[in-house]
């Protein structure tokens, strides 16, 4: 049987270990890439079946956890129970420069902790007094959002009247966002809601200061500095000569969020989460968006030529020497790590972008990727993938526990990459792991500099003596 | 500069180097940010007297809670039996993060399904996922029983949990028999402690529905409560064997929580059986090890199973104490020389070290039961806790610390602060500083903040690594406490005294 044949076997019998209406849900949701398809061939972005472990998580996970929790100098209120607000709260490392608690915000945690006559009797005006209390007590917020959580869509409560009482007495930004968890399929849906809150409550205001603007204007889009990664990018463009004037949404402000319709280009690293305001902003002030990659040498220059190229001379100069610049440490890396990892297998699953966007890193470094999937993804980024993995890798769409655990047994990578939830699950298989969520607490891995912490954590993962240890010697 | 391939940068030094802080300088630029004096005058503000009585002036928001949520506790009660699957019914977002948070603090996989409830199950209720859900969980993982609690989606729309378990039977989604507890876990309502109590009480009513026999079966039962250190499951079975004491540990999470790596994932990992549960009802007592989490399940032990039950926290040496003598009591067993010289090692390691807590002043929040096993420890210390904050806290809590605090003369200094946050203790700290701070991960703001040294007990401890694995209960846990307690405020000493010619006069080699 060819690798293509194999691994569709490898499914069908995974399926076949299914209650009928599962399997044939599920079905649906993996396949084998074949080359020169233009697709992945697996249905995405539906509910996931009830009672299954998916890795998926909600609206107000993508809304609060992704989009507008990161923006540094606002207040995010996780206006319902204590819960929502608890869980996500200092998880993703989403690093800032600031003063928490005086003019940053990013690692606390404010809820209106519903109580039961909360429920009973509504939270408007609680959420009111809330929004009172904090600009007593944080006078430098420059802005609030209203995240809500499921029992607050469920009873009816209008935060948007709320939001704009609260603005008129403050005159700051007050952004209700309607991201209850039940809402949609998974976190997707609330980086579409949290980005319109963007569209109508951000863009929406007159009283953006006035900036000199340049040629070279460009915001980051959909970086969400997970250990600096949106730094160790930032430095690129720096360098190549353009200015960055908005940073979204890692160590972002809500300045420079109303500054970025005014920019000449939006550059967007996380496609999933941020697609939705670039084209809008597209259409609405003719800004055109450019999806970069800046894992792995590789697609670093690639798209730092291709970026380039949307510009001047000037700057495509800037680009080549940039490129050169770092032609040595790439080199350095490589020469070190590559015969350390060469020939290794990984598969991955992780949310956004990275299951594709982080191939070409892998294969830099000449590993190869066997199997790959995403917890969120619409069609569109299956698509995109296609241009990412070889033939025979295997696809998987919001991949049950079950699935993920029979697949990796049956394909033996060297190494999974996946999420905390999935990460001692594997461990306990005996298997290298990485957190391609939270660079398991290190970064960043965007960028020429982010590069080198990759290589160097791929290898500490695989090569570490401790998977030695695992058989003992009474029981090999 | 930039990597340097024999020793590569992370974020821990990389945006050290002067090309990042350049980086970083520039960006202000665009960000409309406060200026520097005004940052520095606000932040020097929010450490006055003023500040703290407009924060405690706070009605309606809550900042940096020290809680979670009733679902969060009811899971960590279902794991701790045989082949049982925590099915969270609502919306899949819960039961993701629970088993994150969970993971992140143990360091191992927890698994956990959802009802995937979504905007049409809002609408209709919940009843084609719970059908759907369980015939799904069952089929897959093949559980021995399925523990059911709900989010406060569930609770919101008013899913009767009962019947929809019902119907789920009845379409054929698990056999009759097989065992489906189920909670009411609203998050709007008490906290994860409540949660656990509502879940121990439904898997222990389930289970020895029909159980009870004519005679007892001569066992004592143990509830651990909320515990996350897995070296306190350990500590118990050491006690209550070396005590005789033919015992049944109900909810035992250990292995679950702390399984060996031997290149196999197994999801489940040992737990109280489901015979042994069932048997519960035919114990001569049942004894918890944590009062605030398991009041309606002892109430209901009382009440149906009419056994007599007891709360124990052995914390420290008298109340460790305590609990033998009632063992002992029990089985009508001595205390054993082994425990007799764990107390005595124990005391021995307390009056080495009592010199340098005495009269050290101390703040401590977490949750009830917590805060109270570790004020016994501290006033035997001669610690004088000063500010005492539990944000789960009840009426009969605050009375109960209250009561002990005053009892003592080392409690005289403390407040008991019922259900405030860690931004009420940070104004605390700031206006009456103390020399120490206990507290779980969280804390670790308020010490940057205040610069106060932070000890951390509690749950959750994300960033230090095995803390969970030690116990904190019984004599060898009392040595444990007094370890973090002492060497903390050792490293804090060498820290303040360690700069050559300046402070380093009493840069001491021995103490």
């Amino acid at each position: 049987m060819s690798k293509v044949e194999d691994r569709k076997q490898l499914i069908q019998d995974v399926l076949d270990t299914y209650p009928e209406k599962l399997a044939k849900k599920r079905k649906k949701h993996l396949n084998v890439y074949e080359e020169g398809k233009d697709d992945c061939g697996v249905k995405s972005n539906v509910k996931s079946p009830a009672g299954v472990m998916t890795a998926r998580g909600c609206a107000y996970a993508g809304s609060k956890g992704v989009v507008w929790g990161p923006i540094k100098d606002m207040i995010h209120i996780s206006h319902g129970p204590v819960g929502c607000g608890y869980y996500s709260w200092s998880g993703r490392r989403n690093y800032y420069i600031g003063t928490t608690g005086i003019d940053t915000f990013g690692t606390m945690n404010f809820t209106s902790d519903f109580q039961e006559k909360d429920i009973v009797f509504g939270g408007d005006k609680k959420l009111l007094k809330i929004t009172e209390e904090i600009e007593t007590l944080f006078p430098l917020n420059n802005g609030l959002s209203i995240q809500s959580e499921c029992p607050v869509g469920l009873i009816g409560d209008d935060i948007e009247g709320v939001a704009k009482k609260a603005a008129k007495i403050t005159g700051k930004p007050v952004v209700p966002v309607r991201c209850e968890g039940f809402r949609g399929v998974s976190q997707s849906l609330g980086h579409h809601i949290a980005n319109d809150a963007v569209r109508d409550y951000v863009f929406s205001r007159d009283d953006a200061p006035e900036i000199e603007t340049t040629p070279y204007d460009v915001a980051i889009i959909g970086d969400y500095n997970i250990g600096g990664d949106a730094w160790s990018s930032r430095i690129l463009l720096e360098e190549i000569g353009l200015r960055v004037v908005a940073q979204w949404s890692g160590d972002g402000t809500i300045n420079e969020m109303m500054q970025t319709p005014k920019v000449k280009l939006n550059l967007i690293h996380c496609y999933r989460s941020m697609n939705y305001i670039s084209r809008h902003m597209e259409e609405k002030y003719g800004i055109p968006w450019f999806e970069y990659n800046f894992f792995g040498p590789t697609k670093i220059a690639e798209s730092l030529r291709a970026i380039a190229a949307l510009f001047d001379e000037t700057i495509q100069e800037k680009a080549e020497q940039v490129i050169a610049k770092y032609e040595k440490q790439t080199a350095d890396v490589l020469a070190k790590y590559r015969p350390r990892l060469e020939g290794k297998t990984v598969m991955m699953m992780v949310g956004g972008l990275r299951p594709r966007h982080v191939v070409p890193a892998f294969t830099d470094l000449g590993m190869e990727m066997v199997g790959t999937g995403y917890e969120f993804a619409h069609g569109d980024d299956y698509k995109r993938t296609t241009e990412y993995v070889g033939d025979a890798t295997l696809i998987y769409d919001d991949v049950t526990a079950y699935e993920f655990e029979k697949f990796v047994q049956e394909l033996k990578p060297d190494l999974v990459a996946s999420g905390v939830k999935e990460k001692y699950v594997f461990q306990k298989m005996g298997l290298p792991f990485r957190q391609m969520h939270s660079w398991d607490y290190s970064g960043p891995y965007h960028g020429y500099d982010g590069f080198a912490i990759f290589a160097r954590d791929m290898d500490l993962a695989l090569n570490n003596p401790t998977w030695g240890l695992i058989k003992s010697p009474w029981n090999k | 500069m930039s990597q340097n391939i024999d020793k590569i940068q992370d974020h821990v030094e990389l945006f050290h180097q002067p090309e990042y802080q350049e980086l970083f300088e520039n960006k202000k630029a665009m960000q409309g940010m406060a200026s520097d004096e005004k940052v520095a005058e606000i932040a020097e503000w929010t450490k006055t007297w003023d500040y703290r009585e407009k924060n405690f002036a706070r009605e309606a928001l809550t900042i940096n809670p020290a809680k979670a949520c009733q679902p969060l506790g009811a899971i960590l009660a279902a794991v701790g039996f045989e082949g049982t699957l925590p099915f969270v019914h609502g919306s899949q977002g819960c039961v993701a993060y629970f088993r994150t948070h969970f993971t992140r603090h143990f360091k191992e996989p927890f698994s956990g399904v959802s009802s995937s409830m979504t905007e049409d199950a809002a609408v209709f209720g919940g009843l084609k996922n719970m059908i759907e859900g369980l015939e799904n969980s069952y089929n897959l993982y093949k559980p021995k029983m399925i523990a059911v609690c709900t989010t406060c989606m569930a609770e919101v729309i008013g899913d009767d949990l009962g019947s929809f378990i019902g119907n789920a039977k009845a379409a054929g989604s698990v056999p009759e028999d097989f065992p489906v507890p189920f909670a009411h876990t609203p998050s709007f309502v008490g906290s994860h402690i409540t949660g656990y109590d509502n879940m121990m009480k439904a898997v222990l009513g389930n289970l020895t529905e029909g159980k009870k026999a004519a005679t007892t079966n001569g066992k004592v039962n143990f509830i651990p409560g909320f515990e996350t250190y897995i070296g306190n499951l350990r500590e118990l079975k050491h006690l209550v064997s070396a005590m005789g004491v033919n015992a049944t540990i109900l909810g035992d999470n250990e292995l679950y929580l702390d399984s060996p790596n031997d290149g196999e994932f197994k999801m489940y990992q040992g737990g109280t059986t489901l015979e042994e549960g069932a048997d519960a009802i035919n114990a001569v007592k049942t004894i918890s090890l944590q009062t605030y989490p398991t009041e309606k399940t002892r109430e209901y032990i009382e009440k149906e199973w009419k056994q007599p039950t007891s709360t124990h926290r052995p914390w420290g040496i008298q109340a460790t104490d305590a609990f033998l003598t009632e063992l002992s009591e029990i089985t009508g067993n001595p205390v054993p020389p082994e425990l007799i010289l764990e107390r005595g090692r124990a005391v021995d390691a307390m009056t080495d070290s009592h010199a340098w807590l005495h009269g050290k002043t101390a703040a401590i929040y977490g949750d009830p039961d917590l805060v109270m096993g570790m004020l016994q420890f501290m006033l035997e210390m001669g610690v004088e806790p000063v500010h005492v904050l539990v944000h789960n806290s009840t009426k009969e809590f605050i009375a109960e610390a209250e009561a002990f605090l005053a009892a003592s003369p080392y409690g005289q200094k403390a407040t008991v602060w019922g259900g405030k946050d860690l931004w009420h203790l940070r104004s605390l700290l700031f206006t009456e500083p103390v020399d120490f701070l206990v507290g779980n991960s969280y804390g670790k703001y308020l010490w940057r903040d205040t610069g106060i040294p932070l000890i951390r007990i509690g749950y959750p401890i994300f960033d230090r690594h095995h803390m969970h694995r030690y116990s904190t209960i019984g004599y060898n846990g009392a040595i444990n406490l007094l370890n973090w307690l002492v060497n903390s405020l050792f490293e804090e000493i060498d820290r303040n005294t360690n700069i050559p010619s300046e402070t380093d006069i009493s840069f001491d080699l021995v103490r």
